[in-house]
């Protein structure tokens, strides 16, 4: 009983680090540019699938994730120099259908690279699960925890401490006063799209083990990592790390109580209950409007 | 009455095209394209009155258009109900979910809102695909022939009056209602809330009528689609669909009854068209919509009309 449990719970909360992974991703941008980046989904799937590549090739598991980092930030990049920088001023939604456009352009990309199968990646350190209280618990979930943290508290440190993080948090507060400041906004944009990237390949290599690879698993990934950072209030980069985890939590506890069938329904059910009766996530400041 | 308005102008334009059209098409092949058209430009001007003039956005309209096929694919197939009593009672159920969620929705703003009607819009298609026994799951449901009188409608050429006359109706309404008391009252809600506010324009109400008319619009436009196809799935109700609805609006101009139109032509044909790309069909069309967006930021109609020096209204 204790033991089911637990098992549950401790599926939940690798899941649910994947989307804090996800939903950090979409919070970094929406600090630095306001954009809501749809193509964050295809981030993960661009980590998971060239990680499988590499490794097809014969390269070993730690280069094959360190060159799948960097083909996804550069791609990253490429995407805010040829698609978001030339559409600087545009109106929200414009920059909204792009990264959309974007993303239809990444899968379809992927899909004449690797084609539409399903490719399994080697977890990083075997199968043989690992019993705590009854629960069998996969060691690909450790990793996948255990790096979810360092990079919550890299981040942490990176906005808190230094001089760049601290830019970033700054143009996120007031744009124009940061530009005045002297920091440079082009660069800001540039560096959290470079970050989200990251981190999307990273959750999509972790999670790529359980949940196979294949051109379209960036989408509903993606979505729930957009609902993580909206329950944990946009902007707010540890409301997402804790929406991931309730997401996630919250999921695995109704495949394994209510129904499996209606899985993928309760990220989007937690949305809008919470949005219906606090319409700025659970720890969004309520802002005023200036007029 | 005068013609170089966009109103009555367009009106006689988009009549005169939808009237010479099938002397060009070759076949039932290029019919049933212009029949896609039709259909979505219908969801389209609706989504148009939400999204160009009020500011509202929804990622969750193919919902709507999803829950008015299944009305009529359901009804019709498993419990033989005539097909306009299938058609009103998916729109009367449209209107009757739209209204409940309309309040709570349309108080959340930008991305909370983007969030909310995706969320939606997600959870209407997990139910379409989840409720096997009732819609046939994935995989999919037959829908009856639409039959009015003992008579059905059959074949692409008829389908091709029905759906156009359902266009212009919907053109009709749409630019009646853009440019009536409440028109004004929903263009100041994009323009400011706060004004609007204070002007004594009661944004919630407004807010709630034009959530509620756009979602009837595509239930109606949805049921249409059930029968003229024969064949749904929970496809028809998926986030794609969702995004491809608001990306049709967004490229022919916000803002733009007519541009709603040209959007839902570009986009239907665009996939056709680019199936000689084979694989390469996702890349061009990302590239395209890229593209348009960088250099079209108001969308095609607004962008071309200023290029000839129309005053924009």
């Amino acid at each position: 009983m204790f033991a089911e449990f637990l098992q549950f719970l401790f599926s939940g909360i690798t899941v649910g680090a994947i989307y804090a992974l996800v939903g950090l991703g979409f919070t970094i941008i929406y600090n630095a540019s306001h954009i809501i980046n749809f193509a964050q989904g295809e981030f993960v799937m661009l980590g998971a699938m060239s990680a499988v590549f590499f490794v097809s090739v014969g390269m070993p598991m730690p280069v094959a994730m360190l060159l799948a980092i960097i083909i996804t930030i550069f791609i990253g990049l490429a995407l805010v120099k040829l698609a978001i920088e030339p559409a600087r001023n545009a109106s929200i939604v414009t920059l909204i259908i792009i990264t959309i456009g974007a993303s239809i352009f990444l899968r379809g990309a992927a899909q004449v690279l690797w084609g539409r199968n399903f490719h399994s990646l080697a977890p990083i350190s075997g199968n043989d699960p690992i019993m705590i209280g009854g629960a069998a618990v996969l060691p690909q979930s450790l990793w996948i925890l255990g790096s979810a943290m360092l990079i919550v508290m890299a981040l942490r440190y990176f906005f808190d401490r230094t001089l760049i993080g601290k830019a970033i948090v700054a143009s996120a507060h007031n744009p124009l006063a940061a530009r005045l400041a002297g920091i440079n906004a082009r660069f800001v944009l540039l560096l959290s799209f470079g970050l989200s990237a990251m981190l999307g390949a990273v959750a999509g290599f972790l999670i790529a083990p359980i949940s196979l690879a294949y051109p379209s698993v960036g989408i509903m990934l993606g979505l729930k990592g957009f609902c993580a950072a909206v329950l944990g209030g946009l902007g707010n980069p540890m409301g997402a790390v804790l929406g991931g985890l309730i997401v996630g939590i919250s999921e695995a506890m109704t495949a394994g109580y209510i129904s499996s069938a209606y899985k993928d329904a309760v990220a989007f059910i937690i949305i809008l209950g919470v949005l219906f009766f606090r319409p700025s996530g659970l720890f969004g400041i309520r802002g005023t409007e200036r007029v | 009455m005068n013609l170089a308005t966009p109103r009555t102008g367009g009106m006689l334009a988009l009549a005169a095209v939808i009237a010479i059209l099938p002397l060009l098409l070759p076949n039932s092949f290029y019919y049933d394209i212009v029949i896609l058209i039709g259909i979505n430009a219908i969801v389209c001007i609706g989504l148009n009155l939400l999204i160009g003039y009020t500011g509202q956005i929804s990622l969750g309209h193919a919902g709507f258009f999803g829950i008015g096929a299944y009305f009529s694919g359901i009804l019709g197939a498993n419990y033989g109900w005539p097909a306009f009593a299938s058609m009103l009672a998916g729109a009367a159920f449209v209107a009757a979910v739209s209204f409940i969620i309309a309040r709570p929705i349309m108080k959340l703003k930008g991305h909370y809102l983007a969030m909310g009607t995706l969320g939606m819009g997600i959870i209407i298609s997990i139910v379409l695909t989840q409720e096997g026994d009732l819609t046939g799951g994935p995989d999919g449901m037959p829908v009856p022939p639409f039959s009015v009188f003992g008579f059905s409608l059959y074949g692409e050429k008829t389908w091709y009056w029905v759906v156009g006359v359902s266009l212009l109706i919907t053109v009709w309404l749409a630019l009646n209602l853009v440019d009536s008391p409440v028109g004004r009252a929903l263009r100041s809600v994009h323009g400011s809330e706060v004004a609007a506010e204070t002007l004594g324009v009661n944004v919630p109400h407004y807010k709630v009528q034009v959530f509620v008319t756009s979602a009837v619009i595509a239930s109606f436009a949805g049921s249409l689609f059930a029968h003229y196809a024969g064949f749904i799935t929970p496809d028809e109700a998926g986030f794609v669909h969702s995004i491809e609805l608001v990306t049709m609006v967004v490229l022919g101009g916000m803002a733009s009854t007519f541009g709603a139109v040209v959007g839902a032509a570009i986009l239907t044909v665009l996939p056709q068209l680019l199936t000689v790309f084979h694989d390469y069909e996702m890349l061009v069309f990302g590239t395209i919509l890229i593209g348009t967006m960088i250099f079209m930021r108001r969308g095609l109609v607004p962008t071309i009309a200023a290029l000839f020096g129309e005053r924009k209204e």
